[in-house]
C-alpha cells in the first residue's frame, strides 16, 4: 500500500493557501444535498459539526455523554497556544512551528505543522468572538503566558478552565446549529462500527444506550473526533468514559493505525492513593511556570518538606537543565521525576511523587497572584488530597495523558479509507512523538473549525454518491457483527469485573509500555496479552442485558478494544529501535540519559494494517522528511 | 470506616422505584464518593446483583456528569465541590447517607442515579450563544474588554451544566443555569448585538421545559458546585424587563 500523505509542495508559508485554492467547492445550493456524520462533540468534533452546520450541510452529530458539552476537551485546563506575538517577544508562525516539530521530536510532517501554526491565529480570534472569557490585562487587551517547553508567552488562557471555555464556545455554536435544524444531535450513542460500501466509508453502526437498540446511520462521509486511547492503562488524567471504540473499530474495518507507541505520560497529576483509585487528576503543567520542581539530595529522607533545609534540596529540573529549567517538556519532566524516585528520594507514602513547591513563588509575588494564577488548581489538589499548597509543597507524579498515536490521516485529514476523516486526537499527524502544552486545543480547533471543512468539499465535490439504504448488506452485516460482541460478552458470565480485567492490563502496560520501554519489557507484555485477553472474553461477568441502560456492557465493549489496541502499542514500540518524544526505550539513550533518535532507520510514521485478531498486522511507513527544521538532538541545557 | 447507602434504585423510566440499604463496611477516607460507589458496583457485581447507574465521566468536577442528592443536598455536604470531588474523610465512621437522583419535572429519571438533562441543552439551543460564523472574526485585541468585565463574565462561564441548581430549588427552577449564561455573554461586548433576544428565547424555553420560576430562595447558589451567584438572576432580570422594554420579540405566553 502506497501511504500518499497529499502534502504540497514549494515554500512551506503558502503550502495551505495553495492547497485551499486548488480545492474542488460544493455549490452553496447544494451542500445541504450532503450528509456528513461527526462522532464526538470535542474540541476537534464539536467545532466541526458546527462549522459544517453553519456551511449548509445536513449533519448527523453523535457523543455517548448525555449532552455534547461533556466531553473530555472540558477538563484542559492549561491554554491554547497562538503565534500572536502580543507581547513582541519574538514570537511568530515560524517559530510556533520550529518548537513544535523540535518538541514532537521530528516525528511529524513539516506541512500538517506548519499549517497548525498558521491557523493558531484564527482560532483565538473566532474564540473571542464566540465570547470565550480569555483572561485580560486591566487595559482589556489578551493577557498570555509561558507555558510549559516554550520560551515566549504565546498560550492563552481562561483561569485553569481554558479547555471548558473553548469547549463551550464550540458547544454553544453546535448548538445553534442543532437549534437550526442544520444538525442532528444523537446523545448517549455509542458509534460501535464503521459501515464500508465499495470501499468508501459511508456510515455508522450506533448502540443506543438507553435503550440498546443497534442501529445504522448512512452519509456521505464520517469524521471521526473521538479522542485518544489513554484509557487504555486504566489509570490515567482521562475521563472515565475516553475510550478507543470508534477508532479501533474503524481500524478493524481497514483504517491505518499510525505510531500507537507514542502516548505522552504528563509530569504533574496528583499521585496514586489507592487500589480503589479510579482515575488520575492532572494539574495544569502552568504551575512548573511559578512552582519549582524538587526531591530531598538524601535516599529515603522522611522529614517533612519544611523541615528539608534549602541545601538538601535537589531542584533536579533546574540542575539539569538550567536554561529551561522547570519548564522543559513533558517526557523529560516525567523521566526526570521517575528516574529521581527510582533512586529512592521519592517523596510520600509511597514514594512514588516529588514535590512541586509555590514557596518562592508566594514569597516573591504575593499569596493573591498566586491565587488568582492557579486558584482553582490549589483548590482542587486541596480537595483530593486534604493538604494545603499555600503552606505545604504539592507532590506529583507522571501519569497517562495524551496519546499523538492514533488513525493515519493524510493532509486533507481523511484516513486510507475514502470518505472517513479523523480530527483532533483521534489521528496522529501534528505532534509528532511527543505533544508540547496548550497544542491540543489548539490542534482541535484547527481540524475543526478551519481545516476539515475545507477539505472534506473537495471530496464530496469530487465524487459521486450512489444512494445507500440503512438496509444495504454492509450495514446489516456490521449491525449483526456489534450484536454478536454485546451477546458474547454478556453471554460470557464468568466472574471477574470489567474493572478488575482492565486494571490488570492497565498494570502490564504501564509497566513494560509506560514512560521507559525494553526489547525485553515489551517482549513480556507481548507474550502476557493475548492471554489476558483470551482470560477476559472467558471470564468477564456483566449482568443485565443488553436492551437498557447497561454501563457494565458499555466498558465492557471499550475493554475489548483495549486489549486488541495495547498488543498493537507495544509492537509499534518494539518495532521502534530507538528513543523519540514519549516513546523512551531505555537500549537508545546518550550518556546524558537523554532520548536517542535513529533518524536513518526511524524518520517514518508507522501506520499498521489491521490482519485479524491474533495475526501479525502488517506495517507501512510513511517517510518523514524535513526541508526547514533540519533534526537535531533536543537540547534543553 | 463504617458506612450505610440508602440508594435509589429504578430500573427505568415507568418502574416505580424504591431505596435499597447497603453496608459499607471498610470505605477508605482518601476515596472519593464515586470510587465508593465503584467498590458497592464491584460487590453487587460478584454477588450477582445489578450494579448501580450513575452518571460520571471526567471526576475531576468540570464535566458536569455527576451528580445526586446525597442527604437531601445535591452533590452532597461541601460546599462548592461535585460528587466526584467530594471526599470520604468528609464522612465519619458509621454514617448513613441517602442517594437520589436530582428530582424536577423536567429532568425525568432514566435508571437508578441517571436522569435525563437534555432540557438544558435545549435552552441553550434557543438562545445561549453569539452567533458568529467561522472564519468572520476580526482580530482578538480588536474588541477590548474591561478585566472586571471579562472576571465576571467568567465567573459565570464557570457553570458545568450539572443541574444541581433545579435539583435543589424548590421550584425546580432553572434560573441559576440560564442567568449563568446570560451574563455570561451579555456582560461581554461581543455579546451584546443579540442580548435582548438571547434571553427572551432562552427564557421563553425553560418554561417550556416547565421548570418552576425562581423565588429568590437561594438554594440554588448554596449548592452550586461552582459557587455561581445569585446576582446572575439578578441581571438576568434586568436585561429580561429590559428586552421587554425594548419591545424586541418578547416571551410568548403560555
Amino acid at each position: 500500500m502506497e501511504l500518499d500523505s497529499k502534502c504540497p509542495t514549494g515554500p512551506i508559508e503558502t503550502r495551505w493557501e495553495r492547497h485551499r485554492f486548488n480545492l474542488k467547492l460544493v455549490n452553496p445550493a447544494n451542500k445541504r444535498k450532503y450528509t456528513v456524520i461527526v462522532v464526538g462533540t470535542g474540541l476537534a468534533g464539536g467545532s466541526t459539526a458546527a462549522t459544517l452546520g453553519e456551511l449548509g450541510y445536513n449533519v448527523e452529530c453523535f457523543c455517548f455523554q448525555d449532552s455534547p458539552r461533556r466531553a473530555h476537551s472540558i477538563a484542559a485546563q492549561g491554554g491554547i497556544n497562538a503565534a500572536k506575538n502580543y507581547h513582541n517577544d519574538g514570537d511568530s508562525v515560524y517559530r510556533l512551528f520550529y518548537d513544535t516539530v523540535k518538541g514532537g521530536d521530528f516525528r511529524a510532517r513539516e506541512s500538517n505543522v506548519y499549517r497548525l501554526a498558521a491557523i493558531s491565529l484564527d482560532i483565538i480570534d473566532q474564540c473571542v468572538a464566540q465570547g470565550v472569557p480569555f483572561a485580560r490585562e486591566y487595559s482589556g487587551y489578551l493577557d498570555n503566558r509561558s507555558f510549559g517547553g516554550a520560551q515566549v508567552s504565546r498560550t492563552f488562557y481562561a483561569r485553569g478552565q481554558t479547555g471548558q471555555q473553548l469547549l463551550l464556545g464550540a458547544y454553544q455554536a453546535l448548538e445553534r446549529q442543532i437549534g437550526t435544524g442544520m444538525v442532528k444531535m444523537h446523545p448517549r450513542s455509542e458509534m460501535l462500527d464503521l459501515i464500508v460500501i465499495d470501499g468508501r466509508a459511508r456510515g455508522i453502526v450506533t448502540r443506543d444506550l438507553l435503550t440498546g437498540k443497534v442501529e445504522s446511520h448512512i452519509a456521505d462521509a464520517v469524521v471521526l473526533g473521538t479522542g485518544g486511547y489513554g484509557n487504555v492503562f486504566y489509570l490515567s488524567t482521562n475521563a472515565k468514559g475516553c475510550n478507543a471504540t470508534a477508532i479501533w473499530r474503524a481500524h478493524k474495518r481497514g483504517a491505518l493505525f499510525a505510531n500507537p507507541c507514542f502516548t505522552q505520560i504528563h509530569p504533574t497529576c496528583i499521585p496514586v492513593s489507592g487500589e480503589y483509585q479510579s482515575k488520575l487528576t492532572l494539574m495544569s503543567e502552568s504551575l512548573r511556570n511559578d512552582g519549582r520542581i524538587w526531591v530531598p539530595l538524601k535516599k529515603g529522607d522522611k522529614r517533612k518538606a519544611s523541615e528539608i533545609p534549602e541545601a538538601e534540596r535537589d531542584y533536579f529540573l533546574e540542575r539539569k537543565y538550567p536554561s529551561f529549567g522547570n519548564l522543559v517538556p513533558r517526557d523529560v519532566a516525567s523521566r526526570n521525576a521517575k528516574a529521581v524516585c527510582d533512586e529512592g528520594r521519592g517523596v510520600g507514602e509511597t514514594g512514588l511523587a516529588v514535590y512541586l513547591d509555590l514557596r518562592d513563588s508566594i514569597a516573591r509575588l504575593g499569596k493573591n497572584v498566586i491565587k488568582e494564577r492557579y486558584g482553582n488548581l490549589i483548590d482542587m489538589y486541596n480537595r483530593i488530597t486534604g493538604e494545603d499548597p499555600y503552606q505545604a509543597p504539592m507532590r506529583i507524579f507522571p501519569a497517562s495523558h495524551y496519546t499523538m498515536g492514533g488513525l493515519w490521516v493524510d493532509y486533507n485529514l481523511m484516513s486510507n479509507i475514502p470518505g472517513l476523516y479523523v480530527i483532533g486526537e483521534a489521528n496522529f499527524s501534528d505532534h509528532g512523538a511527543n505533544r508540547l502544552g496548550a497544542s491540543a486545543l489548539m490542534q482541535g480547533l484547527a481540524d475543526g473549525y478551519f481545516v476539515l471543512p475545507n477539505t472534506i468539499g473537495d471530496y464530496l465535490a469530487s465524487n459521486k454518491f450512489p444512494k445507500v439504504e440503512a438496509s444495504n448488506p454492509a450495514a446489516r452485516q456490521a449491525e449483526q457483527e456489534v450484536a454478536a460482541i454485546t451477546q458474547r460478552l454478556l453471554g460470557a458470565k464468568g466472574t471477574r469485573s470489567v474493572d478488575a480485567c482492565h486494571r490488570e492490563l492497565g498494570k502490564l502496560l504501564w509497566e513494560d509500555c509506560g514512560m521507559g520501554r525494553t526489547a525485553q519489557g515489551l517482549k513480556h507484555a507481548l507474550s502476557q496479552i493475548p492471554e489476558m485477553r483470551e482470560r477476559f472474553w472467558k471470564d468477564v461477568k456483566v449482568l443485565g442485558t443488553g436492551e437498557e441502560l447497561n454501563q457494565s456492557l458499555e466498558k465492557a465493549g471499550r475493554v475489548a478494544d483495549f486489549f486488541e489496541l495495547a498488543e498493537l502499542m507495544c509492537l509499534d514500540a518494539l518495532e521502534r529501535n530507538e528513543s523519540c518524544g514519549g516513546h523512551f526505550r531505555e537500549e537508545y539513550q546518550t550518556p546524558e540519559g537523554e532520548a536517542a533518535r535513529d533518524d536513518e532507520h526511524y524518520s517514518y510514521a508507522a501506520a499498521w494494517e489491521f490482519r485479524g485478531v491474533g495475526n501479525a498486522p502488517v506495517l507501512h511507513k510513511e517517510p518523514l522528511t524535513f526541508d526547514y527544521v533540519h533534526p537535531s538532538q533536543r537540547s534543553y541545557k | 470506616m463504617r458506612i450505610t447507602l440508602h440508594i435509589w434504585r429504578q430500573r427505568n423510566a415507568s418502574d416505580k422505584g424504591r431505596m435499597v440499604r447497603y453496608e459499607l463496611p471498610n470505605v477508605s477516607e482518601h476515596m472519593s464518593f464515586l470510587e465508593m460507589l465503584d467498590v458497592l458496583n464491584e460487590e453487587l457485581i460478584t454477588k450477582g446483583e445489578d450494579p448501580v447507574a450513575f452518571d460520571h465521566d471526567c471526576r475531576e468536577g468540570i464535566c458536569g456528569m455527576c451528580g445526586c442528592m446525597v442527604n437531601g443536598v445535591a452533590h452532597g455536604p461541601l460546599p462548592e465541590t461535585t460528587l466526584c470531588q467530594l471526599h470520604m474523610r468528609h464522612f465519619k465512621d458509621g454514617d448513613e447517607l441517602y442517594l437520589e437522583p436530582w428530582r424536577a419535572k423536567a429532568f425525568p429519571v432514566v435508571k437508578d442515579l441517571v436522569v435525563d438533562r437534555t432540557a438544558f441543552d435545549r435552552i441553550i439551543a434557543a438562545g445561549g450563544f453569539i452567533s458568529v460564523a467561522t472564519g468572520s472574526a476580526p482580530d482578538g485585541n480588536a474588541v477590548l474588554v474591561p478585566k472586571d468585565n471579562a472576571e465576571r463574565s467568567m465567573d459565570a462561564a464557570a457553570c458545568i451544566g450539572c443541574g444541581a441548581c433545579v435539583a435543589m430549588c424548590p421550584n425546580a427552577s432553572a434560573s441559576l443555569f440560564v442567568s449563568a449564561k446570560i451574563a455570561h455573554l451579555g456582560l461581554l461586548p461581543q455579546g451584546q448585538p443579540e442580548r435582548e433576544r438571547r434571553v427572551t428565547a432562552m427564557v421563553a424555553q425553560a418554561n417550556q421545559e416547565i421548570f418552576g420560576s425562581c423565588t429568590n430562595m437561594g438554594e440554588c447558589e448554596a449548592v452550586c458546585p461552582k459557587g455561581i451567584k445569585l446576582e446572575n438572576i439578578a441581571l438576568m432580570n434586568r436585561h429580561f424587563l429590559g428586552a421587554n422594554w425594548a419591545g424586541r420579540e418578547g416571551v410568548e405566553a403560555d
